[in-house]
């Protein structure tokens, strides 16, 4: 095997190729290292977000409905409401009408926020006093689907909203960010309303580039009144 | 018709068809997430029997949507052969099982028979048969179709080739691609996912997988598996495809929100009869999958076994040359797990027998589902028993570009070795006269894309 040329081909693509075979089947190094990638995800999945990390920005957590991770799998509409406690802690410990709220999510990867929030947290709080935009009181959601944004929009009234929420892990990554922007988070909004930045990490879309595109995003939410499809960009 | 039954004491009650077929579903987490499933495995079972007794004119007689409402319920019974059904239609579920699994059938008469029952039927059968019965039944069936080659005869395992990539690289979709080939993957089609769905680039994947084919007069297809209407904007522009793709639902609101009509296939297959590189009858790829209706609230309280069925009565009338269920790609709120995705499997590739389909099954799970690769070796296996007429190879079971898993180009190698099955005759022979396969075996030159450069 010409080792120059199959680097040749390997150079256009991340597909695993030119891994070879012994009979029909993968080497063991290369069938390992898969296996591996996919106890990431996995992992990934059924992780949890570190305690000390959300003490460090002092977000306090709730939760939503989702019971246990497998119910949460099974039952994306009981990610998308906030369990009774979880809207009362909000309730007291939050500001209302805030120009913009920040929530963080596990979703489906708790090493995204693990892996990610160091970096672009902070960025995005730059990002935004920047922009002069004035930020509500953020929180941790444990079990949270994208639309929990709208729950959390009839309580607290912003104007504008940003979740940052862990990736469906894939194999090639298994701690994406994903940031989901709208404006006037409320129950029965349309899909078409929200904006996505995803595949925030360091080998995707850099965390602190992701921070300063959400806050001219966000900046521009602000001035148009709008979000989504309708937002001129 | 009977709704009513006694089991351990306990009198079980339905008040319809539509009740009866959900809760005789095998448990999956998609049926529960509509609200419809079985409260417990008695009543499961009672619905089972139940069910086993109703008669099929009966199911023809109640329909589930109905046909002056939604397209695919009308295709579907018009296109009922009157003639068999007659024969039929005082048959019970359990009849009907029992027929297709006698000893006597062979295949041709299930194809036959096949053609009298609608996808209702063919849905309440699946649901009282056992795995096994599923392999059983469906491994007496041979469909054999022909675009540019023919696939599907006996002793025949065929494969797509999927070298996607996560920006249409159209340097790294071919080094992906010599990977398949150079396994012997890639005489069902080769087919590829784009990312960006421009006419332009829809163009440049077809135009690119086309070199392959003519400079190493490779006996295959070629497809690009964008939205129809983005493929035939770029066959009109003169792009070269075998094959036409769309993925299908089994209700006309489910197909509208895939921005898709019945006209609008009608319109694709002349467009492709047309058009098209390819030289037999058979130019359309069709993707299904349990869930996708329930995920776009098309579903009409119909379970997703029952829905599935009816993709398979649309994709009939089409004629295709390949059909495949992307079964575990949906989610785990729709499968749950590896139990689930691999009854899902045989159920899909039985019912898409039965309606007559060049029936495939992409063999695969997302990262969320509670599976792992290994399962994904048990239902390969499974369905290789069965008969499937192609599974899909990615390399190293890893898409790169739709974060999910499948089959590895070495799995479908596997298959072939331990199962005594051949790549499609004309692929064969095309890998025999390039030096990679011998006496039906993978050669030494086998597993190594390089080949293809010193050829080039």
């Amino acid at each position: 095997m010409e080792n120059h040329q199959l680097e040749g081909l390997r150079k256009f693509t991340p597909a695993r190729i030119g891994v070879g075979r012994t009979g029909t089947r993968p080497l063991t190094k290369d069938f390992l290292s898969f296996r591996i990638d996919h106890a990431a995800a996995v992992d990934a999945v059924y992780g949890e977000v570190s305690s000390e990390l959300l003490q460090e920005f002092n977000l306090f957590a709730v939760e939503t409905c989702y019971g246990t991770k497998e119910e949460y799998l099974k039952r994306p509409d009981k990610g998308r409401v906030l369990s009774v406690e979880g809207e009362q802690l909000i309730s007291e410990r939050c500001v209302r009408n805030p120009q913009v709220q920040i929530v963080i999510s596990d979703g489906l990867s708790a090493s995204a926020i693990n892996e990610n929030l160091l970096d672009v947290y902070p960025a995005l709080l730059d990002s935004l006093s920047l922009y002069q935009i004035e930020v509500g009181t953020p929180f941790f959601v444990k079990g949270g689907r994208v639309a929990c944004m709208d729950a959390i929009g009839e309580i607290l009234n912003p104007e504008a909203f940003i979740l940052l929420i862990g990736e469906r892990p894939g194999l090639v990554c298994a701690h994406s960010l994903s940031a989901y922007m709208c404006y006037r988070p409320r129950k029965g909004m349309k899909e078409s309303e929200r904006m996505v930045i995803s595949n925030i990490h360091r080998r995707g879309t850099p965390p602190i580039e992701a921070a300063a595109h959400i806050g001219t995003l966000v900046n521009k939410m602000l001035e148009q009144k709008a979000s989504g499809v309708s937002l001129v960009v | 018709m009977y709704r009513k039954t006694r089991l351990y004491g306990l009198t079980y009650e339905f008040h319809s068809l539509k009740e009866i077929m959900a809760k005789a579903n095998e448990s999956r987490s998609g049926d529960d997430l509509a609200g419809i499933s079985a409260e417990n495995m008695k009543e499961r079972m009672a619905a089972k029997l139940v069910l086993a007794d109703i008669l099929l004119s009966d199911i023809r007689n109640t329909p589930l949507v109905d046909p002056d409402t939604d397209d695919v319920s009308q295709l579907i019974e018009n296109n009922v052969n009157e003639e068999v059904y007659q024969v039929v239609k005082n048959w019970t579920v359990a009849d009907l099982r029992e027929y297709i699994l006698s000893d006597d059938q062979m295949g041709k008469d299930l194809l036959t028979l096949g053609s009298g029952l609608t996808s209702e039927m063919i849905a309440a059968v699946a649901k009282i048969m056992s795995n096994l019965d599923l392999i059983q039944a469906a491994s007496k069936i041979k469909i054999i179709t022909h675009c540019q080659t023919k696939i599907g005869q006996q002793g025949v395992l065929a494969s797509r080739a999927q070298p996607n990539h996560p920006s249409d690289h159209l340097k790294g979709m071919t080094a992906s691609l010599y990977e398949a080939l150079s396994f012997g993957i890639g005489d069902a089609v080769i087919g590829i996912n784009p990312v960006i769905d421009t006419t332009e680039n829809i163009s440049a994947l077809l135009h690119e997988t086309k070199k392959v084919i003519d400079h190493f007069q490779i006996p295959t297809q070629n497809c690009v598996l964008s939205h129809v209407t983005s493929q035939m904007r770029a066959i009109e522009k003169g792009a070269p495809a075998d094959l036409i793709f769309q993925s299908l639902a089994g209700t006309q609101a489910g197909n509208e929100s895939f921005g898709i009509s019945l006209s609008m296939l009608d319109e694709a297959t002349a467009m492709i009869n047309e058009k098209g590189t390819a030289t037999g009858p058979n130019r359309w790829y069709f993707e299904t999958g349990q869930g996708s209706e329930l995920s776009s609230d098309a579903h009409f309280d119909i379970d997703q076994v029952t829905l599935e069925a009816r993709c398979y009565g649309l994709a009939r009338k089409f004629s295709p040359f390949i059909v495949n269920t992307v079964v575990g790609f949906i989610g785990p709120e729709y499968l749950y797990d590896s139990k689930q995705v691999i009854r899902a499997g045989l159920e899909d590739h039985f019912m898409g027998k039965m309606h007559g389909l060049p029936m495939g099954v992409d063999v695969c799970y997302t990262n969320h589902m509670n599976a792992d690769q290994n399962d994904m070796d048990t239902l390969s296996t499974l369905l290789g028993t069965a008969g499937v007429n192609f599974v899909i190879g990615v390399p190293m079971a890893d898409d790169c570009m739709l974060n999910y898993q499948s089959l590895s180009y070495h799995d479908i190698a596997t298959l072939r070795s331990v199962l005594r099955l051949d790549p499609a005759p004309e692929f064969k022979c095309w890998l025999e006269n390039i030096g990679l396969m011998e006496n039906g075996k993978l050669t030494q030159l086998a597993g190594d894309p390089t080949f293809f450069l010193q050829n080039v």
